[in-house]
């Protein structure tokens, strides 16, 4: 086992120093002591997401994910989840284009128990036959009440529009066709291929003794086989050459409209001011996905707020851009007020976002979205275990030493920045823009 | 006059003159501050036939308010990352906000305003009106929604303020007026309705001067909730809502409970657990999800309030498997009413209640949802240091007891909405 030393930020600006080591078997684990509730959190990260499966094999991930929760040598079926309640516990897992991760977030005295968990998924599942059909039919009820939100649908296909070559291109439900075909061992192979140490983070956030909890750590993992280094698919995304459009048209009552534009990933020096430019269009959301989900942003002096739902075309907006591992997307969603032509929702949108692209924002625009930034990044970490989704978060798709820097980087982030990433990522050419007209 | 519980939480209770009631808990784990104003005036307090004026009001509410136009407040709350989250229940109509402990004052004047002055402008209202009309449009597209919203006039009767959409239709939607706007406010929010909560890193004499100077001065007094019948006698009802276009269909299959302050709550609470929660689903889950396949959710939820709330299972479903779940969740809900629970269930399902109180007092927020939850049900300064107690005494006889008296499947009100076709 080697000890790292590793910086890793709140957002109030103090520096946490977690614990850092690696086994022997490469497994990277991360400990951060904190002490103000009889608590701890474990999350534990994978690096394979939907941009990790091949053709036939969309969403294998998602799947496996769900199967990692269904039994394994040490735990029989149906019993994992109930383990954690028993202590109280909140448990979840998710799975999107770059990882996979899961989560348990309990009194401190299941971390021994939470560990045992989390071993025996990366080594010991067992992906009994029945088990594997009888997900199948969940997860393609799933998928399908997932077509029932017409946004869902819209997302979907932009985002599957918008890419022609990289894996990013495809749902992380995966596509029908490949979740009615997977069979019990190609997922088990996908699993066998990705859920490996080396492939992994574990993060320790709570009331704990980081010597103690590593003790913990090196018995339930130590043991785990190395494995092979996962194969990475080498694709990426060719420049794209000129606007793409798409319709869908089914029954519904309203209108939806995506805009996405390929965006940076979040080590790339774009990144920062990319998040401050899509802050001052849509309002800031920060940077935890896990947190996020909890209310709207900040968005009432958006630039993009104002024009649309100010403007009367719209009555919800909302902006989207994420740390990635490779350049994603950057996209706006709009709600059609009832009673606005979609093709005027439309103009009216590219209209504004064709104005920042050449003329940028104000700097009150570009300072507004810092403070805002600068405040959410205190207000998304409020729990251990939101402190631990951002640890492992940032660690798995951005690697070490990217969210300690982040705080400053947007800091640093001046209106001349942001001009640049607006001209070189708003343009026509480089967007996709969908709508889902009601029938 | 203040009081305080040293037990738990140890939140600080003061009620100010005019009959505002501030509940206040000093944490230091960040440098933030939670501040949940809730009043006590939710769609129940619609007028009949003027359906959704409380959900319109509280969308005008950051609108224009106090001495600030609709631009200022949002250049106060924007600026500052605040986002507040506005919420209206059948009782209460709730603002939260998470803001910068050096923000908090700022932010508290705006909300306060918001609650104690909203301006109500013709040209917000236009606006407002328009996204809710929006909103109403999407749930009309929405399976889970619509049986959801269909299964409350089936369980409360149509008439009763439990019975009603809260959201309000269309049709009163697109009625409402700025005066019918203004008279609901009037009568309902006052000083004496308004519970605030304020959690985190701010010193309590610090909240009470704060919360003193800003509404203090605020005088008048609320009309009083008229008291509502209780729900009519059960009987087995099922609706179909067909929506051939949808790819699964929602299943909601509901009965009416009991009082919060009735002795048999926490009865009812571990019965729920283990029916619809506990794991992934409870039973529900582990015979629909886990052993047939058929559902991505299913599960129960149950809320008991002023009156005898529900208690509501639920599964999303392909059209194939309906009849199938619905049969699924007859035989869970029979079996339970006959047989209780096991004492396995029962052990497991207390250490998850009470272990997972330290979890829901973690952050600012979950404490505020805490207190004011035990302010709505005067349940007390330390009601989180009794609830393990509460929980560990409730006995089976006492569980199966209250399945019995509730999940009667001749009692069930059923719907179901989605691409599916009765036979």
């Amino acid at each position: 086992m080697r000890a790292v030393s590793r910086e890793a930020s709140t957002s109030d600006g103090a520096l946490l120093t977690p614990r850092a080591a690696v086994l022997d078997n490469g497994l990277t684990v991360l400990i951060q002591e904190a002490h103000t509730a009889p608590l701890v959190s474990v999350w534990c990260w994978y690096r394979v997401g939907s941009k990790d499966e091949p053709s036939g094999l969309t969403g294998a991930s998602h799947w496996v994910e769900h199967m990692n929760f269904k039994g394994t040598t040490g735990i029989g079926a149906g019993a994992f989840k109930e383990l954690i309640d028993r202590f109280g516990g909140f448990w979840n897992g998710y799975t999107w284009i770059d990882q996979t991760t899961y989560v348990e977030t309990a009194t401190k005295d299941a971390l021994d128990q939470m560990l045992f968990m989390e071993a025996e998924r990366m080594d010991r599942c067992l992906y009994d036959a029945d088990a594997c059909e009888s997900e199948r039919t969940v997860i393609i009820s799933e998928l399908q009440g997932g077509e029932n939100d017409p946004d869902q649908l819209l997302d979907i296909e932009v985002t599957a529009t918008a890419f022609k070559a990289h894996a990013y291109r495809h749902p992380t439900i995966g596509w029908i066709g490949d979740l009615q075909a997977i069979s019990r061992d190609e997922l088990y192979g996908h699993y066998r291929r990705h859920y490996t140490p080396a492939n992994a983070t574990l993060v320790i956030v709570g009331d704990v003794e980081a010597d103690d909890a590593l003790r913990h750590v090196e018995r339930r993992f130590g043991a785990i086989a190395p494995g092979a280094e996962p194969p990475r698919g080498r694709t990426t995304e060719p420049v794209q050459t000129g606007e793409r459009r798409l319709e869908i048209v089914r029954e519904g009552t309203t209108g939806y409209l995506k805009v996405a534009y390929h965006a940076p990933a979040a080590t790339d020096a774009d990144f920062a001011p990319m998040l401050v430019l899509d802050a001052a269009l849509t309002g800031a959301k920060g940077l935890n996905l896990w947190a996020s989900f909890r209310g709207p942003a900040p968005q009432r002096r958006a630039r993009l707020y104002r024009a649309l739902v100010d403007g009367g075309h719209a009555s919800a907006l909302s902006g989207a851009f994420v740390a990635t591992a490779h350049p994603f997307l950057f996209m706006v969603s709009a709600t059609a007020r009832a009673g606005t032509p979609l093709d005027v929702l439309r103009d009216t949108t590219l209209t504004v976002l064709d104005e920042v692209c050449t003329n940028s924002l104000t700097d009150a625009e570009v300072e507004r979205a810092k403070r805002q930034l600068r405040a959410r990044l205190v207000l998304e970490n409020g729990s251990i275990t939101n402190i631990g989704h951002q640890i492992g978060f940032f660690e798995t798709v951005a690697g070490a030493g990217v969210l300690q820097a982040l705080p400053g980087r947007i800091a640093a982030v001046a209106p001349e920045d942001v001009a640049r990433v607006a001209a070189r990522y708003l343009t026509a050419s480089n967007r996709t823009t969908g709508w889902f007209k009601p029938a | 006059m203040t009081t305080t519980s040293t037990l738990g939480l140890a939140p600080v209770r003061e009620r100010l003159a005019n009959g505002v009631t501030l509940l206040v808990k000093e944490t230091r784990v960040q440098p933030a501050v939670t501040i949940s104003a809730t009043m006590s005036a939710g769609s129940v307090c619609d007028p009949s036939g003027v359906e959704g004026v409380a959900h319109l009001l509280s969308r005008l509410l950051d609108r224009g308010a106090g001495t600030r136009a609709a631009d200022e407040v949002a250049d106060i709350l924007d600026l500052r990352g605040v986002s507040p989250l506005i919420s209206v229940t059948r009782h209460a109509t709730t603002v939260t906000c998470d803001c910068l402990a050096e923000d908090v004052e700022t932010v508290l004047e705006t909300v306060c305003d918001m609650l104690r002055a909203p301006h109500c402008v013709d040209q917000e209202i236009e606006r407002c009106r328009g996204q809710l009309l929006t909103q109403l449009r999407q749930d009309e597209d929405s399976p889970s929604t619509r049986a959801l919203e269909a299964v409350m006039p089936l369980l409360y009767g149509a008439d009763h303020p439990y019975g009603r959409t809260p959201k309000g239709s269309a049709a009163t939607v697109e009625g409402i007026d700025r005066r019918q706007l203004l008279d609901f406010h009037a009568a309902w929010f006052a000083p004496d309705r308004l519970t605030l909560v304020l959690v985190g890193d701010i010193g309590v004499s610090a909240a009470v001067a704060l919360v003193t100077r800003v509404c203090g001065d605020w005088g008048g007094r609320a009309v009083s909730v008229p008291a509502f019948r209780p729900p009519p006698v059960p009987t087995r009802r099922r609706l179909v809502i067909p929506m051939p276009a949808k790819a699964q269909a929602d299943i909601v299959y509901g009965f009416t409970t009991i009082l919060r302050s009735d002795p048999a709550f926490h009865a009812y609470w571990i019965m729920n657990n283990v029916l619809g929660q506990y794991g992934i689903g409870g039973r529900l889950g582990r015979s629909i999800r886990e052993r047939q396949g058929m559902a991505y959710y299913a599960g129960s939820m149950f809320e008991a309030g002023h009156i005898a709330g529900p208690l509501l299972v639920r599964a999303g479903v392909n059209a194939d498997n309906v009849d199938r779940a619905i049969a699924s969740i007859d035989t869970e809900v029979a079996t339970m009413a006959r047989d209780g629970v096991t004492d396995e269930e029962l052990a497991s399902a207390k250490r998850y209640l009470v272990g997972s109180t330290p979890r829901s007092l973690e952050t600012n927020e979950g404490i505020a949802r805490f207190l004011q939850t035990a302010e709505l049900f005067d349940l007390g300064l330390d009601y989180d240091h009794r609830l393990p107690a509460l929980v560990q005494s409730v006995t089976a006889d006492e569980v199966a007891e209250a399945a019995r008296r509730t999940l009667v499947t001749e009692h069930a009100s059923i719907v179901i909405a989605g691409p599916y076709e009765a036979l």
